[in-house]
């Protein structure tokens, strides 16, 4: 008796949930795009290979300023980071071609525009700053299941595998140390030859493209970073005749953040008649228990 | 539902050697936790940045989860096919399927690096909808609940709780339990989907939930029927023969069909040549091809005169068929960059190992005290 006057709430709830869900299934779009309108005033570097020469200035700036301890060779002299690893956030790497060509390339956290990190992240630790699009990790929250390594396609968010209470590190434009005290982030600010600019994405676009059409001999014609892998805060120029793969970059049409939601939400779009399809299945279970009943109490 | 089927305790001493044995590795794993626990997951495991997640995941979570996938796979037999004569499988199913969730469970909170933030599960504002692993924790979480609840009938028994009232929770349990390792199972293939460079093309694929779903069934009713024919020889009773005879013919439905899909999806989407020009893993996906193969075209040659022998030794390669699948994504596949390499550690096994030897103790302990094996009259 007590539960007939329970049932018209449930039904309620159902109802709400259902339409939660089907919001659910639309809001991300709607979000996605709001976020592309706005990207031309997120915070954003310009790292112009032709330029660079290498001297390691922003990698040591950023350790510094970020409190990074040295990743010491066996003489314990020499801060020898091979790659970005939890001890370096930024790393400039050299690359040299059968045929003689050589370029520097600085790596760092990318700061996509759809991150694959962050759609990645079970418990939403890894954030992307809607008015200044950086994307940054929040200890307070993460489980280090380490989905957000598994997501990224270049390879940045690193872990701390020798400490009993790890960290995911990664480069967030000096959002709480330099970037807060200067305005810009430190490794912008020392490059001693402008090879890498800090400012907001749509000025570095323009900036950029006029580089290329000034001295369409000199660079590459593509900015990595403009539409690749969704599209990019930190973005890339290179010289005439080296390709971004060369360099080490991933050749990504979407973002890969784009390609998993769709399919999942694809999938549970289509799986809703089936899941009605078990709630009715519920009822024709009904009768049968109370064979069962019979049978056993007999 | 469930008690249409007499079931029986098992009778014997808990204690016996192979129990020991299981002690032994289970005692040693949680000396080397107690490393992993103060020095970091680096001091036991050869994982890195490149390869952020090694065995524990990939078989203790995902194999071992298709192998918890027994209780699953049955019930869509009995449930949705309506063909109850299964049901007498149905409660070891069960009992392997929470047994081996529950140690999944535990896998994962070794594994995670902040394992104590966990709680965040429960918090909505921390909740990621769009992320497929947010799914597939809530999902698994969800479900080994349900697998225990789906037991207490069996632990009714013994102690003489008020089953009428448990009927009910159970019939409720019964139909999630169906959803929800549809979902999982299906998302656990998905959660590589982000992965797609990374992952050889020959495994990355849109059609990633739908394989891991159709072998995930079909690991259920293998690890089913080597369940049945393992206890029934361990502890001294009939085989479960005609049963057993049935399931074995689905199983070559299910193995054929995922075969088929397998090769549509390289065709349709260009990829076909990559199973010749790949190297390495062109062997492996021809490994993971034959596995499904032979155990298929066995069963199906032998259909008329199966014996517990034939279906045995068919069913355990097809969990390694199953197994195969779900490592050459999560890590033969898996290529970050020809910098990195993973080949698991002495400790990282050894602690997979103790968990393993942990789960088979509490079963050894639980058909001992409930009665969850078919009764020998049948």
């Amino acid at each position: 008796m007590k539960e007939k006057p329970k049932n018209p709430d449930r039904r309620e709830f159902l109802k709400k949930g259902m339409a939660a869900a089907v919001g659910a299934a639309l809001f991300p779009g709607a979000v996605l795009a709001s976020e592309e309108e706005n990207s031309e005033e997120w915070y954003s570097m310009l790292y112009d290979s032709t330029k660079c020469i290498g001297c390691k200035s922003c990698s040591v700036a950023c350790k510094r300023v970020n409190h990074l301890p040295p990743e010491l060779e066996k003489d314990g002299i020499h801060d020898d980071a091979i790659d970005l690893s939890a001890k370096t956030k930024t790393i400039i790497k050299l690359y040299k071609s059968d045929d003689g060509r050589s370029a520097f390339v600085k790596r760092q956290c990318m700061h996509c525009l759809d991150p694959a990190c962050v759609s990645a992240c079970p418990v939403s630790a890894m954030r992307k700053d809607r008015t200044t699009g950086i994307v940054y990790w929040n200890g307070n929250r993460c489980i280090g299941c380490r989905y957000c390594m598994v997501a990224c396609p270049f390879e940045v968010p690193k872990f701390e595998w020798d400490k009993p209470i790890p960290h995911i590190v990664k480069c967030d434009l000096c959002k709480d140390t330099y970037l807060k005290e200067k305005g810009i982030t430190a490794c912008a600010d020392v490059c001693p030859t402008g090879a890498i600019i800090f400012g907001k994405r749509g000025d570095l676009l323009i900036e950029a493209k006029m580089r290329i059409k000034k001295n369409p001999e000199r660079y590459n014609p593509v900015i990595y970073g403009e539409y690749d892998g969704g599209g990019t805060s930190v973005m890339y120029l290179a010289s005439k005749g080296v390709s971004f793969q060369e360099l080490g970059f991933p050749r990504l049409e979407k973002s890969p953040a784009e390609i998993s939601e769709s399919i999942q939400h694809g999938i549970y779009e289509s799986l809703v008649p089936p899941f009605l399809a078990l709630g009715a299945l519920y009822f024709l279970l009904k009768p049968e228990k109370k064979e069962g009943k019979n049978d056993s109490g007999k | 539902m469930i008690q249409e089927s007499k079931y029986e305790v098992v009778r014997g001493k808990v204690i016996t050697r192979t129990f020991l044995m299981f002690t032994f590795f289970f005692l040693l794993s949680l000396i080397l936790l107690a490393v992993r626990f103060t020095k970091g997951l680096g001091a036991v495991t050869n994982l890195s940045d490149g390869y952020p997640w090694g065995i524990w995941i990939a078989y203790d979570v995902v194999v071992g989860s298709a192998l918890g996938c027994g209780g699953y796979a049955l019930a869509i037999l009995i449930y949705i096919l309506n063909k109850r004569e299964f049901s007498p499988l149905m409660r070891s199913a069960l009992l392997t399927s929470a047994l081996g969730y529950t140690m999944a469970g535990f896998a994962v909170i070794i594994d995670l690096g902040r394992y104590w933030n966990v709680y965040g599960f429960a918090l909505p504002n921390r909740w990621n909808l769009s992320s497929v692993l947010f799914e597939v924790a809530v999902c698994i979480m969800t479900y080994t609940l349900i697998l225990w609840i789906e037991l207490t009938p069996v632990i009714a028994e013994k102690t003489g709780w008020n089953r009428k009232k448990l009927e009910k929770i159970v019939m409720v349990a019964a139909v999630i339990g169906l959803i929800l390792p549809t979902m999982h199972q299906s998302s656990l293939g998905s959660i590589q989907i982000i992965s797609l460079k990374k992952l050889n093309p020959l495994w990355h694929s849109g059609f990633l939930p739908l394989f891991f779903l159709s072998s995930v069934i079909l690991m259920g009713y293998a690890v089913a029927s080597a369940e049945s024919l393992l206890s029934s020889l361990y502890f001294k009773r009939p085989f479960e023969m005609n049963l057993l005879k049935k399931l074995s013919i689905y199983m070559v439905y299910i193995g054929f069909g995922w075969i088929i899909l397998r090769f549509i999806e390289l065709i349709f989407w260009g990829k076909i040549s990559l199973v010749f020009t790949q190297g390495f893993y062109s062997f492996m996906f021809w490994l993971e091809v034959a596995l499904f193969f032979i155990p298929s075209y066995m069963l199906w040659k032998y259909r008329s005169q199966l014996s517990p022998r034939k279906i045995f030794v068919f069913s355990i390669i097809y969990l390694f068929a199953g197994a195969i699948y779900r490592f050459n994504v999560y890590l033969i596949g898996w290529n970050p960059g020809s910098n990195w390499v993973y080949f698991p550690s002495m400790s990282e096994t050894l602690i997979t190992i103790g968990i393993v030897s942990f789960e088979f103790m509490i079963y050894l302990i639980f058909v001992k005290t409930f009665p969850v094996l078919p009764a020998k009259e049948v």
